[in-house]
This record gives structure tokens, sequence and C-alpha cells, in this order.
């Protein structure tokens, strides 16, 4: 019948090393995890009596409260630390917070981190499941996980879809997973941004690149709208706010020049009329909203199937962090 | 496909007659038919609440409310078997549960932690009037003070010996089996 797939293993730190098998298991589960967020009592017993430390460095108010309620509505008790108001302002050091949480007997860590390879760094050296919400530019794998759900949910597979990413790709952490995610699951993968704003060697991830915004649109079945991040036009990556949207904005004017309806995602917080007009955002093909609500399935889907599957991985850990 | 392993407990036909019996069960112990929502636990307790829910039915001549549990979240082993891939979610009946007479239906009862996890997962769902539980075979070996009020036959079970229904949507054929586990005994 079913194959068997490989166990994700103690964590989840990206999509670039999970096998089509694995991924394709992550968003299976999470199709039944939709159901119970639509009943009354949004709440089943699976994680009951695990501690779960949501470890927010950098600010972020969905995918925190994303994984907060997915841990909840699985049952698991959940404790928030941001880097404000923590002893991290005070200089402890990852290892030392993450062991602290560790003496308090805690079974997950939910981390977000500004530091590219913190999730991985931290993962090496404790026994709790650690979960990547994001850091720095290198992967945020629950995002790339919701979107791909998201885009397959309405296009029924991944396989040869096209699929373009619009923004600023360099120092977008989405972007990457969305990249690993979509290429082993078969979809073309495209980029599409300023030249500034696009890593080096971005081809060698197996993306085609287009430099107009009007070829993409020609080209896609489904574009994902990155976010402008104020702060790359204040170091001088585009020039302004508004000739960005004047060059690469995704407006309804473009979009119906397309050959078909686009599907257009957006991993928030959106800015209205930079990146993505209004209409586009509140429109009929727009699935922003959804993703959203994939979120917190997904979210429950990975906490389930890494709750159970942590032995020898884990008494290694333990081993190397007493020795 | 038989194979020594085997020994033949309930053919076709045992079955078929096991369900009509039922059936009957199922409502006379309900009063008739009103208010009658059949769940069956996932997977070949699904088909069985079918069986019973055909013939009630034809017998009756009225539609049956049903729908099926998957209690794979509501398990007390994760910490020992680990997750598994679930296959099927749950399925609410159009006309809820609330207050309805619930009939939860499996093919076998053993240690009653399925039905454990069935009663929990109902719980969450709304608040039924009464639920009965209804099993096509009883082979003992309860670990929980649970009992089913419908049962299709007592099974004895010896030790290294499993029994299986079968049903003809994932087995190709209707029955009931006791399989030997363990090959040096047989």
């Amino acid at each position: 019948m079913t194959e068997t797939v490989p166990p994700l293993g103690k964590d989840l730190v990206g999509l670039e090393r999970l096998t089509a098998g694995q991924i394709l298991q992550i968003l299976d589960t999470a199709e039944p995890f939709k159901e119970i967020s639509e009943r009354r009592i949004k709440k089943v017993p699976v994680l009951r009596g695990k501690t779960i430390v949501n470890l927010f460095f950098e600010a972020s108010t969905r995918t925190r409260i994303s994984f907060e309620f997915a841990e909840k509505r699985l049952s698991a008790d959940t404790v928030n630390i941001s880097s404000s108001g923590s002893s991290v302002v005070k200089g402890e050091t990852l290892v030392d917070t993450a062991r602290n949480l560790e003496a308090m007997r805690i079974d997950m860590v939910v981390m977000r981190h500004g530091a590219s390879g913190a999730a991985r760094f931290l993962a090496d050296r404790i026994p709790s499941n650690v979960i990547n919400a994001g850091d720095g530019w290198h992967e945020h794998p629950t995002q790339g996980l919701l979107d791909l759900l998201t885009i397959r949910d309405h296009m029924g597979s991944l396989d040869g879809l096209k699929v373009c990413i619009v923004g600023d790709i360099l120092h977008s952490r989405v972007a990457r997973s969305n990249i690993y995610g979509l290429r082993t699951l078969g979809a073309e993968v495209a980029v599409c941004g300023p030249r500034t704003l696009l890593p080096p060697m971005v081809e060698e991830l197996g993306c085609h690149v287009f430099p107009h915004i009007e070829d993409a649109i020609q080209w896609a079945d489904v574009l994902n709208v990155l976010r402008l991040q104020l702060e790359r036009m204040e170091s001088g990556y585009v020039p302004s706010l508004r000739e960005y949207n004047r060059i690469w904005g995704v407006t309804s004017e473009r979009l119906d020049a397309a050959p078909r309806d686009l599907l257009i995602l957006h991993p928030g917080p959106m800015n209205r009329g930079v990146e993505i007009d209004s209409d586009v955002a509140d429109g009929s093909h727009s699935v922003i909203l959804n993703q959203v609500t994939n979120g917190v399935a997904v979210r429950m889907a990975v906490l389930y199937l890494l709750a159970g599957g942590r032995p020898e991985k884990a008494e290694a850990a333990k081993q190397g962090a007493e020795s | 496909m038989p194979t020594p392993n085997r020994i033949h407990v309930m053919s076709e036909s045992d079955v078929r007659r096991a369900v009509a019996r039922m059936s009957r069960e199922v409502v006379e112990r309900n009063g008739g038919t009103e208010d009658l929502v059949l769940m069956g636990i996932h997977r070949r307790g699904t088909h069985v609440a079918a069986m019973i829910r055909d013939e009630i039915e034809q017998s009756e001549g009225v539609q049956i409310d049903s729908g099926s549990i998957d209690i794979t979240l509501y398990r007390d082993d994760l910490e020992v078997v680990g997750p598994r891939p679930i296959v099927g979610g749950s399925e609410l009946p159009t006309g809820g549960i609330d207050d309805k007479c619930v009939v939860i239906v499996d093919d076998v009862a053993f240690t009653g932690r399925t039905t454990r996890a069935a009663l929990n997962e109902l719980g969450d769902w709304g608040r039924p009037k009464r639920i009965l539980l209804c099993v096509l075979v009883d082979r003992g070996g309860r670990e929980l003070p649970i009992h089913p009020d419908i049962t299709g036959r007592d099974v004895q079970v010896l030790e290294g010996q499993r029994v299986e229904v079968l049903v003809p949507e994932l087995d190709g054929r209707l029955g009931v089996e006791l399989i030997q586990t363990e090959t040096e005994d047989a």
C-alpha cells in the first residue's frame, strides 16, 4: 500500500534535506488536522502532558500565534519567551538559555532567531525536539510547508506547476524554504525581483530568473509575493517604495494581461501598495487567508510527527551535553 | 488467501445473519429509529457500521444518520508506538450528535482502549443522549471497564492468536478468521 517514509527525526530545521515522501507525509497529515480547527471544541489530546517552549528572538505575530494555536489544539502546555524581557538581553548565550529550559524538563522548542543556522546549532545541542520558526536568511520550513499545502489545495498537485517567487529573495528564508520544497515536489520555480535582491547564484538552486514582472506573470501558474522589508530601502537595495511598486508591484492591470488566472500567495505581513495592490490581495485569486488557516494545520502535523520520534538522537545529544 | 495459519470462525452468511440480528437489536434498544446515529470506528468498524445501516434502512424504510471516528489522535500510546500516518479524519454526522442515541460500531472488542478513545472524542464533539457499543466480534481481554451492549459473536482467542474481521472493501471477502501469529504453535 503506502511505501514507508523515513521518519523526520528529532527536529525540523529546514526543507532542504527532506525527501518528497517526507514532505508529502507532512502535507497529508495536515489534512485531518484542518477539520479539528472547525470543531466546536478545537482540541485533541494528542500532545497532552508535553511542554513546548516558543522561543522567539525576533518579532513575530502570525508565526508565533499560529504555533501557539497548533500547540494548544493538540493539548500541549506552552510557554512563550521573547528576547525582550528575557535573560537574553542580559547577555546569556543561546545554549545556556536552552539548557536552562531543558533543566525545567521541556519536550520541544519552537525557535525564531536572527542568525542563519541557529536552529541547527540548537538542535545538535539539546535533546528536545527543535522546530525552526525562521532562522536569519536560511529557512522557515513551516511557512514553506503551508505554502505548499495551500498551492496543492487549489491546484491539485505541485508536479510540473510553475511557481514564481517575487521580491526580496536574497534576505528571504521563506523564499529558500519554498524553493527547496517546490523543487523536491517537482514544481518549476522562478524568482523575480530587483537584481540587488536576488542571491548571486540563484540559478544554482534550480530557478529561472525573470528580470521583469510582466514576463513572470506570462509564465507562471502561481505567484508567491514576498514582503519588501522597509529596511531594505533604507540600506539602498531599492531606490524608493514608489519605484518598487511601479516596476515590481503585483497589480490587477498586470495580472489582467496573464494568459491564465494566477493563484496569489503572500506570507504576510503585507505592504499594500508596495509589493502587492489591495485589489489583488483582496481579489478572488488571492489565497492569503487560506495560507493562514493552513498554517495552523501544518504546524499541528509537524508537532504530531515529531512528538513520537525522538529516541536515539535525543540520547546522543544528551550524552554530548553531559560530557 | 487462506493459509494453514488461518482458522475459519465466521463465514460470509454467518456475518450477514449476525449483522441482521445486531441491526434489529440496535433498533430495539433505541425503541425505534428516531435520533439514531451510527458511528463506525475507522477503518473496519466503518464497514460494519455501513452494513448495519443498510440493513436498518431496508427493514425500516428510513434514512439513518451516520459518521465515522478515527481515534488516532485520542490514543494513549503515542509515546510507545510513535506517530502513525493518519489515514482519515473523523466525520461528524450531518445532524450532529447532541441529544442523539449514538451507536459506536467496531469490528472487534479487545482491550477497550479504542472504545475509551472513541468515547473521549465523542465527548469533545457534543453531548449525546445515550451511547451504545456494538461490535461484530468480542474476543475478551478487556483492560478497562467497558462492555459491548450488542455483540455479533463471542470468540475465544488463545495466546498467540489474533482475530481478524475481513470486509469486501479492504480484503475482497466477508468473514471472520483467527490467525496464528506464533508459527511454532501452529
